[in-house]
Formats: structure tokens, C-alpha cells, sequence
């Protein structure tokens, strides 16, 4: 049974990309929107747009304003400059208890002095529903988040996770047209909230609903959201699915605040179609790199390389393996699933090489001090200007 | 370790509660004294609590300061309340320090110069002194006393609470009555109570704006005091003490019974 829905959840997933479809039109629209808080711009001209059913990720560090984003959609700050506009309606004005959006806080902000039902009834009672309609409501909602035995109790009753999933129902007992999370998962441990995450999914596919989520946890935005907009400063850097946020990083800054990336310093010493020759004082040996922009020979870039692209050997590879470093290892990070090897050119420069530990036992294991020798393809890398 | 009573802190505890309560033993004593002499003692006797509840002067001294003291601190309390809320609430506004500093300048003004001040008011205007203007003046000052005692409330209280509420619907003045006031009401009572007892013994302030027709307790037994200490004083000052004592022993065990109520609540859910 539950095979069976995951399967279809995976085909929606598939097919679902409204925002290279130029004849969608999007549910929630930012045009030009700016923040200022005095002399601090907390954002600054943001375009964006958001499709229904999408589940939409804004990753940043702390301060990048993101979460000030999201306080603009919920109506808790007016934006300065630039309007925000859902499902065709202009938001401008409209206070928050009238907006069809509903927000689950990063304290949770569950209140103290109401049981778990009367929480969860809060939502569809402002609303004017019936009461046997609400009552109907809180149980969908409790079965939902599998609360059923909890209805009566106090939220400081209740353990971290289960305050989570209170939260998440009242949030969502409203049928927002968006469901905004900030930072929902932040306070539960690693382990729940990698289950939790999943549950985010499944719920906001059941509920089809758009859930656009503030996170600066960057495994949890690539987990859970179809698009992820990663911002900076005040400014979107780059708006894109996880897969092509991570393998196509559009600046050297998303490359290295998205997972582990070693950063190669390079001139482009000649060009031939999509084929790079590059020159870097890391090796002797040009590199043969493939990238399609506009790069020109002469020009000062950088090569971004994720550690699992690299191969890690002790014996010398063929002259058909391609690039190639040498250099010794200088620390290595076992984590069980994989090795981190940190290795040591003979510059100086130390580049990271991640390998999955394939088998139980080695016949002879890479250790501390090895001559090693480091591979990579043409298409490993990503060739970002400077 | 041991944790056992030292010396020294014995000689403390019994020195310090001595300070403090030997002078109202004695009261207490001497209200049951069959002499009409204060300090002479002449056999136990409660004659003068049958005397009290005779005396209708002082039966209607206490009628009047009860009826302020209600009064005042329930206006009181709506108006420290309202000032907590707005000093918490509206983050920087010009003026909002002097406006802090001047809602708290009553608690170290002297009493003296508050009462002068509300008398000249009060004659400027052409107000009949009497009830009407001692309530007022004990809302003037007890007002801050409360909103102290709010605000310290207020700044630990997490914004996001109405934030959700507001995003679920609810208006922002329905939010403060279903979602805020419920959770600062236990600040807003202690803030209550401190009002009631402070405008209950408060004699400058009530002398000076007071007018004929209304005489508060306090002062009732000022003025007999000038004309000699009778038991009866002492009498009508142990049935307070005895009033006063019940109130915080009521008000302690119900926080007391609240606390364990919680705590086993919380305990039961870490289970």
C-alpha cells in the first residue's frame, strides 16, 4: 500500500518542474521586493516566483534575510519597496489574520495555556467553522500528525517531537494556500529531523499544498524542497532544483557554501568548443576541463571540484584516466560510509577526496604519509570566474 | 559537606526575625489586655474587639479604605497595564526613555510631594475633596507600581505567541484578550495586589487629598494615636495583621499547589 503511493508521489516528483513551463502562471509572485530596517538593507530587490504545489526552500547563513522574506509573505513586516502578490491578489496592506497563509514557527509558539485539540482547533475557529466542524477538523489534523492519544494534553506535557507535529497541525488545520515553516526542524535532533523531513514530503504531497520553507541547513533544503533559492546578503544568488544547485553552482559562493567543494585557482590556456585547457600552479600538467560558457583564453577562473568526484589511488593511473594530481596524505576522516582524505600537494595546498568504503576489509588500506595519486574527468569539475 | 545550622546562622535567624516581628508580638499581646493603660498589663481580656465592633467610626474608616483600595488598584491595574504594554511593545519612539522614566518616577518620589502636588491639582481645578479624590490619587500612585511589575512580564513573553495567533486569524485585539492577557494574568495580579495593600495603608498621600466625609483606616488610627493609644488601636491592628497574613498565605500556597501541579505535569510527560 505504501508502496504504491510512494511510486506515485515519485512520478508527480518526476514530472513536476511548472517553473520551466513559460504558460504557468505562479502562486506567489515577489516583484522587486526591499526590506530596509533603518540603514540596513535586509533585502534587497528580490524577484521571485513560487508554483502552486511547489515545496520551495530558502537557504542562507543566518542574517541573509530570508526569514525576513517570509515575514513579508506572512504579514508580519510591509515590504519598503516592490510588492508581493498570491494567487493574483496584491498582498500590499492586507494584515496577516487576513492573508491565506499560515506560518509554523521556529519556537513552535504553541500556546501554553490551550490543550493540544484546542491548539489545533484555534485556526478553524477564528475562521467561524462549525464546532462539530472543528471537532471534526482537530481529529483529521491529530490523525494526521498521529496525535490521537495526546488531545487533552499541554504542550509543556508533550516532548520536543511531538510539539513539532502540534505545530505542523494547527499550521495546517487552516487549508492555508501556503504553508510557511521557519526553521521548522531546528530544535529536534538529527535523527528525528531527518525522519521529519520525510514526513514534510509526504504531507505536502497528501495535502497538496505549497510549502515554502526558511532553512540554513543545507541537507535539509536538498532533502525536501523541489526548488531551492540560495540567498546572500540580501540577494538571491541562484534559484534552482537541488541537483542542479549542487553540480551546477552558479557562483563560487554557492559552490562552497553548498556541501564540500575543493577550489582550484586556474588560467584558461586554450579554448576548443565546449573544452577547456587550463593552467593552475597546483600541477605541472595543463587540465582537460569541459564547460560551456564564455570563458576566454587568458581569463583568471576557478575549477570547483566536489570531493566525490575525485578518485583516490596509490598505484600510478594510465595516461587515459585524465587529470591529474599528486601529493601525499596528510589527515584522513573516517565517517563509515565514507573516507575523507585530505591531501597535500606539492605546493602546499591541500585538497579534501571523499571515497565510499565499498568493502569490510582492505588489503592495504590509504594511511597517514601515503604517495597517493588524484583523478578526476573532464566533466568533474565546474568552471566558475573568479 | 555539612549543611547543618552553624552558630552563626542560627544567631542570625533569630536576631533577624526578632527585628521584625517583636514589635508587632507586643501589639498583638497588648490588643488583649484588660487595662486601659497600653504598656500596663491588666489580665487578658477581649473587650476591646467587642469595643471595635462597636466603635462605627472605625468600622467606617475601614468601609471607606476598602472601597479605595479596590477601586484605585483595579484602575490602577488597567492603566499600569496598558503603560507596560506600550513601553515593551512600541520599540523606539522619540521619547520613549522619558516616557519610561516618567512612568517610574512616582516610585521614588516622596510621598509628601506627591500628595502636595495632587492637593494643588485638585484645588486648581475646583474638585470637591473627599472619596472620589483619594481614589484618584491612589490610582496616580500605584499605577507605575503595576506597570513594574507587568513589564517584567512582558519582556520575557515570546512575541511569536500572538505572531501565531494573528496568523491563524484572530484579530489583534481579540490576540491580547484570548492569548496575551491570559498569560501575563498571574503578573497582572500580583501587580493588582501589590496596588490593593499599598493604597490600603497609605496615610500622606490619603491626608492630603482627602475631605471631610472620608477618613481611611490608616488615618483614623493616626489620629487616635495623637490622643493616646488606646488597646482598641491595638486591636483593630491585629485583626489586619491577622487579614494580611491569611491573604499571602492563601496567595503563596495557591502558587505552591500550581507549581507542583506543573511539575508533575512535566514529569509526567518525560515519561
Amino acid at each position: 500500500m505504501t508502496k504504491v503511493r510512494t511510486q506515485t508521489i515519485g512520478a508527480v516528483r518526476r514530472t513536476f518542474a511548472p517553473w520551466n513551463d513559460p504558460t504557468a502562471t505562479p502562486l506567489i509572485r515577489f516583484e522587486n521586493v526591499v526590506k530596509r530596517f533603518g540603514a540596513f538593507t535586509a533585502v534587497d530587490h528580490i524577484s521571485l516566483d513560487i508554483y502552486e504545489r511547489e515545496f520551495f526552500a530558502l537557504l542562507g547563513p543566518s542574517g541573509c534575510g530570508k526569514t525576513t522574506l517570509m515575514r513579508m509573505l506572512a504579514g508580519f513586516e510591509e515590504p519598503t519597496d516592490g510588492r508581493i502578490t498570491l494567487a493574483g491578489q496584491d498582498l500590499t496592506g492586507v494584515p496577516p489574520y487576513e492573508r491565506p497563509v499560515n506560518m509554523m514557527f521556529q519556537s513552535y509558539a504553541l500556546f501554553p495555556h490551550m490543550s493540544v485539540a484546542d491548539n489545533i482547533a484555534f485556526g478553524p475557529r477564528q475562521a467561524g467553522m462549525a464546532k462539530g466542524e472543528v471537532a471534526a477538523r482537530v481529529e483529521e489534523m491529530l490523525a494526521l500528525v498521529k496525535l490521537q492519544a495526546f488531545a487533552k494534553r499541554k504542550p509543556h506535557q508533550l516532548s520536543g517531537g511531538q510539539r513539532q507535529r502540534v505545530a505542523l497541525a494547527r499550521a495546517v488545520a487552516n487549508r492555508p494556500k501556503v504553508l510557511l515553516l521557519d526553521e521548522p526542524l531546528g530544535a529536534l535532533d538529527k535523527k528525528l529531523r531527518e525522519e521529519t523531513q520525510f514526513e514534510l514530503m509526504d504531507l505536502q504531497q497528501s495535502l497538496g499544498m505549497t510549502f515554502l520553507i526558511v532553512t540554513h541547513d543545507q541537507e535539509e533544503a536538498m532533502t525536501v524542497a523541489d526548488r531551492i533559492a540560495v540567498m546572500n546578503n540580501g540577494v538571491l544568488v541562484q534559484v534552482d532544483p537541488p541537483a542542479a544547485i549542487y553540480e551546477q553552482p552558479a557562483t563560487k559562493y554557492v559552490a562552497d557554501f553548498i556541501g564540500d567543494v575543493n577550489i582550484i585557482p586556474c588560467k584558461v590556456e586554450g579554448c576548443f568548443g565546449t573544452d577547456l585547457r587550463l593552467v593552475t600552479p597546483l600541477t605541472p600538467h595543463p587540465l582537460q576541463v569541459t564547460h560551456a560558457g564564455e570563458q576566454k583564453v587568458g581569463d583568471e577562473v576557478v575549477l570547483a571540484i566536489r570531493p566525490e568526484k575525485l578518485r583516490i589511488s596509490l598505484d600510478a593511473p594510465d595516461a587515459a584516466a585524465g587529470n591529474c594530481f599528486t601529493g601525499t596524505i596528510w589527515d584522513i576522516g573516517y565517517l563509515g560510509d565514507l573516507s575523507v582524505y585530505h591531501v597535500e600537494l606539492p605546493c602546499g595546498t591541500r585538497i579534501k577526496v571523499s571515497q565510499p568504503n565499498l568493502s569490510r576489509v582492505v588489503e592495504r588500506p590509504i594511511t597517514w604519509e601515503d604517495k597517493v595519486y588524484v583523478t578526476f574527468t573532464p566533466h568533474a569539475g565546474v568552471v566558475l570566474s573568479q | 559537606m555539612n549543611r547543618g545550622p552553624t552558630w552563626f546562622n542560627v544567631t542570625s535567624l533569630v536576631l533577624g526575625f526578632a527585628f521584625l516581628y517583636i514589635p508587632i508580638l507586643l501589639l498583638i499581646i497588648y490588643s488583649f489586655n484588660g487595662s486601659r493603660l497600653v504598656t500596663i498589663w491588666g489580665g487578658f481580656s477581649t473587650e476591646w474587639y467587642v469595643a471595635l465592633v462597636n466603635d462605627d467610626q472605625l468600622l467606617d474608616a475601614v468601609w471607606v479604605t476598602l472601597r479605595v483600595a479596590a477601586l484605585s488598584s483595579a484602575v490602577a491595574t488597567v492603566l499600569g497595564t496598558m503603560a507596560a504594554l506600550a513601553l515593551t511593545r512600541y520599540g523606539r519612539f522619540t521619547g520613549r526613555s522619558l516616557f519610561s522614566g516618567m512612568t517610574y518616577a512616582p516610585l521614588v518620589m516622596p510621598e509628601v510631594i506627591t500628595g502636595l502636588s495632587l492637593l494643588l491639582l485638585f484645588v486648581a481645578i475646583g474638585f470637591e475633596r473627599g472619596y472620589w479624590t483619594i481614589v484618584l490619587a491612589h490610582t496616580t500612585f500605584t499605577m507605575c507600581f503595576v506597570a513594574v511589575v507587568v513589564q517584567s512580564r512582558l519582556v520575557t513573553f515570546d512575541r511569536s505567541l500572538e505572531e501565531a495567533a494573528l496568523d491563524l486569524g484572530c484579530s489583534p485585539a481579540k490576540t491580547f484578550f484570548i492569548i496575551t492577557l491570559p498569560l501575563i494574568l498571574p503578573a497582572v495580579v500580583s501587580g493588582f495586589m501589590l496596588a490593593f495593600t499599598l493604597s490600603m495603608d497609605d496615610l500622606v498621600i490619603a491626608s492630603f487629598t482627602t475631605g471631610p466625609g472620608a477618613t481611611t483606616l490608616p488615618m483614623r488610627i493616626y489620629s487616635q494615636v495623637r490622643m493616646g493609644v488606646t488597646p482598641e488601636i491595638n486591636a483593630i491592628c491585629t485583626v489586619m495583621i491577622g487579614f494580611i497574613a491569611i491573604i499571602v498565605l492563601i496567595a503563596s500556597i495557591a502558587t505552591k499547589h500550581q507549581e507542583t501541579v506543573r511539575r508533575r505535569e512535566e514529569q509526567a510527560a518525560a515519561r
